[in-house]
């Protein structure tokens, strides 16, 4: 056992875990954190995708100890309060999510794309979460959800922002409203 | 309190159906507040690990886990032999015919294994990762049998045999002879007699349902009553088939399915080790959770698909359809598991499609192999027949020289002929595919890239085009229960729901329509709030609880809205009829007298007199004042059993580009135009489509369960079964046409599985009409770029692929089991 | 699956990770990123009694301009590799090859010498670097080596680097001239490996291509240079027909194994193909 000094979430834990303790299992295990999931063994699906010290990993290819010292950011530590992420957001609004299992890992992989291109096409998300598998939704409404994100963290759908937009003040009772813009309410 | 107010002037509130509602779920789930099964901690409770057969057959002639019983943390092991006295057989619920030959089941191998990956020890230990270190530490020896691995050589006379008590490897003959129950004319007849004559034999691969949420099972013993979370489709089916298996009183154990991480019928089953957690934890007297890792699941749950289709069409010159005749090999695996046998049989009616077949013959032989079983798999036998027909009915049009859709047309139902009963039998519902077929043809730019696909060819470029072609419809809204009898099925096909009126006026709905992922909680509340003309936000949807709804059928063949929304919409009414004599009493009115809209009973010709559904809530609870005669409660519940099923239908169209230099194919454009009857939120709808098309198209082109000749499973990680991701598939150009089911109140047909049964022929189709003209008629699934290189070049139809697992990791393929090591490889770095 | 138990240890710096690995005995791990290593482990196809984990080995990670070449640390992110100025303008092909690697979160922790030193045949950078003629910088108790990309892949999995020694640096020849770069990768879904990839390195002269290096990826267990094709393209003319028929040439001397993607003949096939590609792309045609 070694101990190691772990800052998740915005709160500092100190723990002993083995070496061989994957850094998705202290999380689940030993922090509670059981918002990230594991689904595969061989770093293919992405559902366990945290941050690590600002980068997203895949946190079931990270040994715990690895962690030691620096700072990991799971889903559960997105919203502010009621805030939701814009991209959080998003996946609500473009109903970019159905058994909601990879959504964990596909928002945090999402997020880290955003950082490195702010104005993704649609190419370029389909790219950029090659790492991550959803088996309900066939992609097309979390490429949605991700572009649509990203205007709002521009600054707007124009793309002319500065991406220095606030999270969304918009909680999950909120936005249960209006049809989707994309999808024609039958008449 | 306020029974009587003014409500002139109050607007009629929106409607509810065909709102695109964004999802009550989605809170949670975007947020990590979630239920998954394996998130469960209770106290002093235990970790299973599965030992598992490495061997595709032999017998077990020795088992010494001595060694992992003295483990660190360990506190039993056991063996076959310790539960062989009470583990009984896992349950099928589907004899297809009366003669069929079930081997029985059991959750863990006794003295034989039948494939790899069955279950031979179990260790209990403190720990997850005790549990796992202890599994190296037991040493089974096996005396091994010949495997059988192929359907074709299994049904051979002196083949090997799976079970050796057992006469063959086949386990039933399933018919349907249109002739013979007087649906259809005789079949040898049309085909002696027709002018045209097209043979084929199509290849289901192996699939495997590869739901992301891997399955988990905890069982809380308290007492004599047992609490099972699993992470499954079906919690009443397997509450009632947990009890008949383990001998635990039926009401002495509940079932929940909390948050179900998707299932796509790889959820519709009652598992070994559902059944082992419940045997150890009233052995042991304490909680127990076993959670697969992804290469277990990949071995072990069940798979989908693996038929060989051979079928024969005829028609006449002008391209009239004559019979239809269909013989099926179905790789029933090694076992019989839930609904084995039934999945091909449930496709043996859709054969037909949507064309006026006068005759038609369906046989089909279940054959065991050294497999794991196979079973429901999203569309489960509708996606086999669809794709039979719709791929001869491309090679019919081919052998006359016609136009593929010219051909389809000439055959298909027409929209004044609805009701059409087929020569399957069946009473297609409604529908238009003319309609659905313009709409997608102008979704595509059908013209454009005919044109694009004529240059292309003309300038013998290496890139070619092709369109492919997959008009379907499906039987969904599983299903009039008389039906299911008529068909030897173990149980009905209805589905419950209740409606609970709360003093505050809030709205619960129970529904015994399981969802794993679909919605359930968003749709029912639309429902609700349109008929009962309260709040979306006042309603809350409550499921997966045997304690809380105790009467369901749960989540499986697109029956969800279908059934369980119906049934929902009929407690609804009752909630109104019982609250309207409420409202009569207050409102001293008669009934009769009474209208009931947006959520209030007002009395007509009396402007201002009125109360709301809410506020008869709050009076009935109170109970102060009601009429005598009745009970105080307005609170509600019913059943909903079809008569029928309904049939959604489409046109899916597919442009597909392949670079005969690499045999690559890349989807160039996909459109597809389904009714699916009402749409109660197109959001839901859309996404539905969408991910089935997803797995339609990942049948298409990528997945495939590949066994090594020793029956190993080398597809057993996603490095090697390939589900597609984002840049993988294309974008979507979908839409709807609506003609509104007559069987049900809502006027659903149902959404689940439109898009993964119509996509797979489309694709090929599609693939099949780039190259046809370098002399390829047929290329098998997937479509993987050497089998279509090798279609084009040699011949054929791309033939069998290397069975060796890809080289990756180092050969990372886990041909072992869970926990067995081989030798460490050379690994210095990483990529 | 969680890997079966192991030491582990966390050097700071070189000297460390060598005594680190001599004191691990016989079947300790280097780890990288470990991005192959612990999903190995995980499925326990891989069990080693220590690990030696380089992350926190300082003066390992980053790329540096060393007159005539630059110099990429072992430690170096694929990430690291595909923003950096000197890989963009000095050696592009090696962000293209590795802007191909598995996924961006993978690309965030594996390395740029770890997936050298892992020598997966099927793996993308060693072809790269075969063509580059990189040089690899290997250090061990008896000191430093630096060893040709030609000398380094011996066999499957298996490289020049011994026991006992790590890979600390891989330098990369600036190159001179009218140079273009190709990395031709063909494989079935978007984070997969290489069923074939070939990485093509061309130098055209007044028309012609004047010299051209060719690597495969997964044609044999270790990465090869496609020298039938080299040979032939030599002061070839810089057209469609000359390419082709040069690279034509791509499967000789080739032993690519048999799998579920494909079997042997066809990755000759492919080779051919994408030989053609990669070389046409570089050349500018």
């Amino acid at each position: 056992m070694t101990p190691i000094t772990v800052r998740v979430d915005d709160a500092s834990y100190t723990d002993d875990v083995e070496p061989r303790t994957l850094l998705v299992h202290y999380l689940r295990e030993q922090l509670g954190k059981v918002g990230t999931v594991v689904g595969c063994d061989t770093s293919n699906c992405g559902a366990c995708t945290v941050h690590l010290d600002g980068e997203a990993v895949k946190s079931c290819t990270v040994l715990a100890i690895q962690a030691d010292g620096c700072e990991v950011t799971t889903i559960e530590g997105l919203a502010r309060g009621a805030e939701l992420h814009p991209v959080q957001k998003a996946f609500h609004e473009m109903h970019g999510l159905q058994c909601g299992y990879c959504t964990p890992g596909m928002i945090m992989a999402s997020i880290d794309l955003l950082k490195d291109n702010p104005d993704p096409s649609d190419d370029e998300v389909r790219e950029g979460i090659e790492g991550n598998l959803c088996r309900c939704t066939g992609y097309q409404n979390i490429v949605r959800a991700v572009r649509s994100a990203a205007a709002e963290m521009r600054g707007g759908s124009d793309g002319t922002g500065d991406g220095s937009v606030p999270p969304a003040s918009v909680s999950p009772a909120v936005v249960d409203t209006a049809a989707a813009p994309h999808v024609a309410a039958q008449s | 309190m306020t029974a009587v107010e003014d409500r002139t002037g109050t607007p009629a509130p929106e409607k509810e159906i065909g709102k695109a509602r964004r999802r009550k779920e989605d809170a949670r789930l975007i947020t990590g507040r979630t239920t998954w099964t394996d998130n469960t901690v209770l106290p002093g409770m235990l970790h299973l690990a599965v030992v598992r057969s490495p061997v595709a057959h032999a017998r077990i002639t020795n088992v010494d886990v001595s060694a992992a019983r003295e483990a660190p943390g360990v506190v039993a092991v056991y063996t076959g032999q310790d539960f062989a006295e009470e583990q009984g057989s896992l349950p099928c619920a589907w004899p297809v015919t009366p003669d069929m030959v079930n081997p029985g089941h059991p959750s863990i191998a006794v003295d034989q294994v039948n494939h790899v990956g069955e279950a031979v020890a179990i260790i209990v230990a403190r720990s997850k990762t005790a549990a796992q270190d202890a599994v190296e530490l037991t040493d089974i020896d096996y005396e091994l049998l010949p495997v059988v691995l192929d359907m074709e050589q299994a049904v051979q006379d002196g083949a090997d045999l799976v079970h050796d008590q057992l006469e063959s490897n086949t386990s039933y003959h399933f018919v349907f002879d249109a002739g013979e129950m007087g649906t259809g004319g005789d079949t040898e007849q049309a085909f002696s007699g027709a002018d045209v004559v097209v043979s084929r034999r199509f290849v289901q691969q192996r699939l495997i349902p590869a739901f992301m949420e891997p399955r988990s099972v905890v069982v809380q013993p308290q007492g004599d009553n047992y609490t099972m979370w699993s992470s499954t489709q079906v919690p009443h089916i397997l509450r009632v088939m947990a009890a008949m298996v383990t001998g635990i009183p039926e009401h002495k154990l509940r079932v929940i399915a909390p948050d179900v991480g998707g299932g796509f019928g790889g959820k519709l089953q009652v598992n070994p080790e559902e059944i082992l957690c419940l045997l150890i934890a009233r052995r042991l007297g304490k909680p127990v959770k076993w959670t697969e890792t992804r290469s277990e699941s990949l071995m072990t749950a069940h798979h989908g698909r693996d038929q060989v289709q051979f079928v024969d069409i005829a028609a006449d010159r002008e391209g009239h359809v004559k019979g239809l005749r269909v013989r099926l090999l179905a790789d029933m695996g090694a076992y019989l598991r839930l609904i084995t046998p039934g999945v091909p049989a449930l496709g043996a009616f859709m054969y037909p499609g949507i064309y006026k077949f006068p005759a038609y013959r369906f046989e089909c032989d279940g054959v065991f192999t050294n497999k794991v079983p196979t079973d429901a798999y999203r569309g489960a036998g509708r996606p086999e027949a669809t794709f039979a027909i719709e791929r001869i009915m491309d090679e019919l049009a081919v052998e006359l020289g016609m136009d593929p859709m010219e051909l389809r047309r000439k055959n298909w139902i027409d929209a004044a002929e609805f009701p059409f009963t087929t020569v399957a039998g069946l009473a297609y519902d409604s529908g238009d595919y003319e309609t659905a077929t313009q709409q997608a043809l102008e979704l595509l730019g059908y013209d454009e890239l005919r044109a694009e696909q004529q240059q292309r060819r003309e300038s013998n470029d290496p890139v070619q085009l092709g369109i492919g072609i997959s008009t379907f419809t499906e039987m969904c809204g599983l299903a009039p229960s008389r039906v299911l009898g008529s068909l030897s099925f173990g149980a009905g096909g209805w589905e419950s729901a209740s409606i609970r009126m709360l003093p505050t006026g809030k709205v619960e709905v129970v529904t015994g329509s399981t969802p794993h992922g679909q919605g359930h909680e968003t749709a029912w509340s639309q429902l609700v709030a349109d008929s009962l003309g309260v709040p979306f936000e006042d309603v809350e949807v409550l499921h997966g609880d045997t304690a809380i709804s105790p009467r369901g059928l749960d989540t499986y063949g697109s029956r969800s809205l279908v059934v369980g929304g119906s049934a929902v919409v009929k407690a609804a009414d009752k909630v109104i009829a019982k609250a309207r004599k409420i409202a009569a009493h207050l409102l001293e009115a008669s009934e009769d007298d009474l209208d009931f809209s947006g959520g209030t009973f007002s009395v007509r010709g009396t402007p201002g007199a009125g109360i709301s559904i809410q506020e008869i809530a709050l009076a009935i609870f109170a109970a102060h004042d009601y009429p005598e005669g009745i009970e105080p409660s307005i609170d509600a519940e019913a059943t909903f059993d079809p008569e029928n099923f309904s049939f959604p239908h489409g046109t899916h169209l597919c442009a597909m580009e392949v670079d005969t230099d690499t045999g690559f194919v890349k989807i160039r454009k996909y459109a597809c135009v389904d009714d699916i009857g009402t749409i109660v939120n197109p959001l839901i709808v859309e996404g539905q489509i969408h991910g089935g098309l997803a797995q339609g198209i990942a049948q298409a082109l990528y997945e495939e369960a590949i066994y090594d000749a020793d029956g190993n499973l080398t597809t057993g990680t996603f490095v090697d079964y390939l589900v597609p991701s984002a840049a993988d598939l294309p974008h979507f150009d979908t839409g709807n046409t609506v003609h509104t089911a007559p069987g049900n109140p809502i006027g659903a047909k149902g959404v689940g599985e439109a898009g993964c049964i119509a996509s797979t022929p489309a694709v090929v189709n599609a693939a099949l009409d780039a190259v046809r003209h370098l002399g390829v008629s047929d290329i098998r699934m997937p479509l993987t770029p050497e089998r279509v290189w090798r279609a084009i070049h040699q011949g054929g139809d791309g033939g069998d692929r290397a069975a060796a697992g890809s080289n990756a990791y180092g050969g990372a393929q886990t041909e072992t089991t869970a926990g067995v090591s081989t030798d460490a490889s050379s690994l210095g770095g990483d990529r | 699956m969680i890997p079966a138990p192991f030491a582990y240890a966390r050097p700071t710096t070189v000297d460390e990770a060598l005594q680190a690995l001599a004191a691990g005995g016989e079947d300790v791990k280097v780890m990288a990123g470990g991005q192959s290593l612990i999903p190995v482990m995980r499925l326990r196809l891989a069990a080693p009694e220590t690990v030696v984990d380089l992350s926190k080995v300082e003066g390992l990670r980053g790329v540096r301009d060393d007159g005539d070449a630059i110099v990429i640390g072992a430690m170096t992110t694929h990430s690291d590799v595909l923003s950096d100025p000197l890989i963009a303008e000095h050696a592009p092909l090696i962000a293209e090859a590795t802007g191909t690697v598995a996924d961006r979160q993978v690309r965030h922790r594996g390395t740029f010498g770890g997936a050298l030193v892992h020598a997966d045949p099927a793996g993308d950078l060693p072809a790269v670097a075969l063509a580059l003629d990189a040089e690899f910088v290997v250090v061990g108790p008896s000191g430093q080596r630096t060893v040709p990309a030609s000398e380094f892949f011996v066999d499957y999995l298996t490289t020049a680097v011994g026991e006992g020694e790590l890979l600390v640096e891989v330098r990369v020849p600036k190159l001179a001239g009218e140079w273009g770069m190709r990395y031709e990768k063909f494989n079935r879904v978007a984070q997969a490996w290489s069923i074939v990839a070939v990485a093509a390195v061309v130098r055209r002269e007044n028309g012609r291509i004047a010299e051209a290096r060719i690597g495969l990826t997964n044609m044999g267990p270790t990465p090869l240079r496609a020298r039938a094709v080299e040979e032939a393209l030599a002061g070839a003319e810089a057209t469609p027909d000359a390419v082709g028929a040069a690279a034509a040439r791509a499967a000789e001397g080739t032993e690519p194994s048999s799998d579920l993607n494909a079997q042997a003949d066809y990755r000759q096939h492919l080779a051919t193909v994408l030989t053609r590609r990669a070389v046409s792309a570089a050349a500018g045609l």
